[in-house]
């Protein structure tokens, strides 16, 4: 469509702090030192499960260089209450009695030199008495081994309060959804249909591994810390503390890397109690081992029921999904609810039943990750949509299109469907992949397939953000935001917003980074929500700023529209260079909680990230080795606010995605992970790019988004999955179940179908 | 522990010298003793490529390297890369062709290539692809760097011809 040229909006301007990237300045935690600092190394425990009945830390303690070794009993004389958690106050800062999974965090040594520490760890033992664990989330739902005795929900979430003092269950969220009468749906339908399809465990992996310093002293904190998340961890750690919130100040440069994993409160629960145990700044760095000990991807058994009429109209369809949250909940309640709520998939059906439960299991814990549980649901959704297909006869592509939701029609949650470019998405990817051309399939050892999928998420809420626009007296600008720069390109994509507004160009703004002494709230650099929520903040903050401009012209006696430059009108004012304009806006969406017994909502997310993706495939069937010879990707973005930003995005979280699919999966042997790091754990590289690789966005625009935009940093992960499924049953007619799709379990269920299996695994 | 001992040797040009335990490794040594930040310890295995510097001309990864081995040696970083406000033909194609996100792992790509560069200095995809495969982005701006290698051989080449 067409939009007035802008020298902002829809340009590609380069990141602004490219400059510190390529040369190596770039600040991160990373690097941080600070004087008289010490480091802390973490011993943790080698068993899932079980009572601590011993910590001896005495050779450990008197090894020389040692500062002190801190267990729990030492965190209590600085926070007596030290259990934290964004959803549910669950976590303790170290093992209190108990250890919930192979991993978790027992005892910290502190020393001056991080190598001291190191070995002082290795000095420390622990005597356990070993309790029964439960690993499988749905063995989880009904096991007698119990992760916690008692839920305690944080009372943050509202909506949550209900579970409160809950006993007796490892469920520690289920979310319901009904529509219409899904059993009456299936008694009428010509079909029915039930799959059942899992999603494994896995990780963020960020290159720059979670690092946190905190430096107390004197009734004041402050936290530099990797995180995605700065006002929050200020809210909790002064929860914790017991403090106002104006004497936490949590700091965060760039970041190496986020994907969801550094966000809401990670070590900073621990480095805090660490640095009024010890009065001394505290840093603690992990490694890319223990990274996996700290949060990952919820795995996932989705079953999933449709009820389908000859024509191929989906009449009902019941979801039950069932999510491991590991041993504590971190923000996987609001997993289990948000990605609930979507999980019969982005089509139009009169009668549908939800039920999505929390799962609490002996493993690491579990969070947000790039897609925030959509990647799951979809995995399993457009699988069986093929699935479905396949058996009526139907064109997957024309199935798809039949059932799909078009924008006015209400949503399983009764939201009214807007600004949804899901046809157009699902339409582009056909068009990439030549849809109505046969394709050649080959013949003898080497077959050929293609599959497609599309799906949809909604965003968090409910959700604020705040900005400030600051104009220095020779009308230069400063940007307050609490938007963390990860590498998505948030500081010039807000730059861009406030610079449209103001009629500047985007390089000449400062983004001043979060430091919550400075910048504003913000709830989080997540979900997708930082382009349409602070972009959103940011263009009101610099129209209050405009407003504001003209307000002192008018005060100055000057006529309307007499364009005198900034400065000048500073000058008048102040008689020399001198003053601030600030420029200030909130900005919270549209939300309606769910209904906590029909999860009906009329305002369910405040957008729709929406993504299609479409694979071909070529698999030797002697070996199950398969090649993905052409990728596409399409997301509906909004307008693109920085096209090349929004590509690298799409691309980006399409190759992350890739490594879910094709590779990552952590492996556990008795509870223990067995390939905790990247000589283990493959995550792509550059020979994992498939030849033809298309990622796009659709001509679209979301009207109540900042110029039209909205966020892009997962809509490429939610359908990538099931298309290259679906292209595997193409190419060979054997239908993978469970993530990831591994050569392995491609011959095994080609020598299943050809009536010779294997020996089990 | 063992006791510490004096290494002297090349960094960017600069003769230095560092008093420096036998276990530290070249990371340790450039970000606490020399203030350089471009090379990171990141998985710690030498499997990543975000340590990446150069030894005698050579891309080693640094978070594996001991510091000892650097005694008498020339060693390089991408911080030496610049001159002044001039950023290396590499640099620029990384931003020219937006090759990075969250920017930790650049520095290491930004060495690989030079060299890269060095030993094909006009390659192919295939090349390329297989030279860095020893350096993990998990942004993925992949297709980007590729681009960018595309775009610092051009500029060479170019550069070549009228000299």
């Amino acid at each position: 469509m067409a939009r007035t040229a802008s020298r902002n909006i829809g340009q590609s301007i380069p990141r602004l702090e490219a400059r510190e990237k390529v040369t190596g300045r770039a600040e991160y935690v990373h690097h941080l030192r600070l004087p008289g600092m010490l480091y802390g190394k973490i011993f943790r425990s080698t068993v899932p499960h079980a009572r601590i009945k011993s910590v001896d830390v005495s050779a450990a303690q008197a090894l020389e260089g040692v500062y002190r070794v801190v267990t729990i009993d030492d965190i209590r004389e600085a926070i007596p209450h030290p259990y934290y958690g964004p959803a549910f106050h669950d976590q303790p800062i170290l093992a209190d009695g108990k250890v919930r999974f192979a991993g978790e965090p027992v005892a910290v040594v502190l020393a001056a030199d991080p190598h001291i520490a190191q070995e002082a760890v290795g000095l420390i033992s622990a005597e356990y008495e070993e309790l029964p664990a439960v690993f499988d989330e749905v063995e989880a739902m009904s096991s007698d081994v119990l992760v916690h005795d008692v839920l305690k929900p944080a009372a943050t979430f509202p909506d949550l309060k209900h579970l409160a003092g809950r006993t007796g269950t490892n469920v520690a969220l289920d979310y319901h959804l009904l529509r219409g009468d899904p059993e009456a749906g299936f008694a009428a339908a010509d079909h029915v249909f039930e799959h059942t399809y899992r999603s494994q465990q896995v990780m963020h992996i960020p290159m720059e591994p979670f690092v946190s310093v905190a430096d107390a002293a004197d009734g004041r904190l402050t936290l530099h810390t990797a995180s995605q998340s700065p006002s929050f961890v200020r809210i909790e750690i002064a929860r914790l503390l017991g403090w106002p919130e104006n004497r936490v100040r949590v700091k965060v440069p760039y970041l190496g890397g986020g994907f969801g994993g550094k966000l809401y409160i990670k070590l900073e629960a621990l480095v805090t109690a660490l640095s009024l145990v010890a009065r001394r700044p505290v840093k603690v760095a992990l490694t890319m081992e223990e990274q996996f000990f700290m949060v990952t991807r919820h795995p996932c058994t989705f079953t999933i029921k449709s009820g389908v009429n000859k024509d191929g109209t989906i009449v009902a369809r019941t979801c039950k999904v069932v999510w491991n949250g590991g041993a504590y909940a971190d923000i996987g309640p609001r997993v289990t609810q948000k990605a609930g709520f979507t999980s019969a998939g982005p089509y139009d059906i009169e009668n549908v039943e939800i039920h999505s439960y929390a799962v609490y299991t002996n493993r690491p814990p579990c969070g947000a990750l790039r897609g925030f549980g959509a990647p799951q649901t979809a995995w399993a959704y457009e699988c069986h949509m093929d699935e479905i297909a396949e058996a009526l006869g139907m064109d997957k592509v024309a199935f798809r299109r039949k059932n799909l939701l078009q924008n006015g029609r209400p949503q399983a949650t009764g939201t009214i469907v807007q600004d949804a470019a899901l046809e157009q998405a699902l339409d582009q990817v056909a068009d990439r992949l030549n849809w109505n051309e046969p394709l050649d399939r080959g013949d003898g050892r080497i077959r050929r397939g293609r599959g497609i999928a599309v799906g949809f998420k909604g965003i968090t809420a409910p959700t604020t953000s705040v900005a400030i626009v600051n104009l220095y007296a020779d009308g230069s600008c400063g940007l307050y935001i609490s938007t963390v720069e990860m590498g998505q390109g948030s500081d010039t994509v807000m730059a861009q917003i406030a610079a449209e507004v103001l009629d500047m160009d985007a390089a000449a703004i400062k983004v001043v980074h979060p430091d919550t002494d400075v910048t504003p709230y913000d709830m989080g650099t997540l979900g997708s929500r930082s382009t349409f929520h602070m972009g959103t903040a940011v263009r009101l903050a610099a129209e209050d700023a405009r407003k504001k401009i003209a307000e002192l012209a008018r005060e100055l006696g000057l006529p309307e529209g007499s364009n005198l430059p900034l400065p000048e009108l500073f000058r008048r004012k102040y008689g020399m260079q001198a003053g601030n304009i600030i420029g200030t806006a909130s900005f919270i969406p549209k939300y309606e909680k769910p209904d906590a017994e029909t999860g009906h909502s009329r305002n369910a997310t405040p957008f729709w990230g929406v993504g299609a993706s479409g694979a071909e495939v070529e698999v030797d069937t002697e070996t199950g080795h398969y090649r993905i010879t052409k990728l596409v990707n399409v997301a509906d973005v909004g307008t693109a606010l920085n096209p090349k930003l929004v590509q690298v995005q799409l691309s980006g979280a399409g190759i992350m995605q890739l490594g879910f699919t094709t590779t990552e999966e952590m492996v556990y042997r008795d509870g223990q992970l067995t390939n905790g790091s990247l000589a283990d754990y493959k995550i792509p590289t550059l020979l994992d790019i498939p030849p033809e690789f298309i990622n796009e966005h659709v001509d679209s625009e979301q009207k109540d988004g900042p110029f039209g935009g909205k966020g892009a940093g997962e809509s490429t992960t939610i359908a990538l999955s099931p298309a290259i499924g679906n292209a595997l049953f193409d190419a060979v007619g054997v239908r993978l179940t469970d993530l990831p799709l591994t050569p392995e379990k491609i011959f095994r269920a080609l020598c299943e179908a050809n009536g010779t299996p294997l020996a089990g695994e | 522990m063992s006791s510490p001992r004096t290494i002297r040797f090349t960094l960017n040009g600069e003769p230095v010298s560092a008093t420096i335990m036998p276990h530290e490794t070249l990371v340790d040594v450039l970000q606490h003793r020399f203030d350089l930040r471009g090379a990171r310890e990141s998985c710690g295995q030498g499997l990543c490529g975000c340590c990446t510097v150069h030894v005698d001309g050579k891309p080693v990864s640094g978070c594996l390297f001991l510091a000892v081995f650097a005694d008498g040696a020339r060693v390089d970083t991408v911080e030496g890369l610049a001159r002044g406000d001039a950023l290396d033909p590499v640099q620029e194609a990384f931003i020219e062709a937006g090759a990075f996100q969250c920017g930790f792992c650049t520095p290491g790509f930004v060495m690989m290539v030079k060299q890269l560069l060095k030993e094909h200095p006009e390659p192919t995809d295939e090349e390329v692809r297989h030279y860095l495969t020893g350096n993990l982005c998990r942004c993925s701006a992949y297709p980007e760097i590729l681009d960018a290698v595309k775009l610092a051989s051009a500029r060479q080449a170019e550069a070549a011809r009228r000299a």
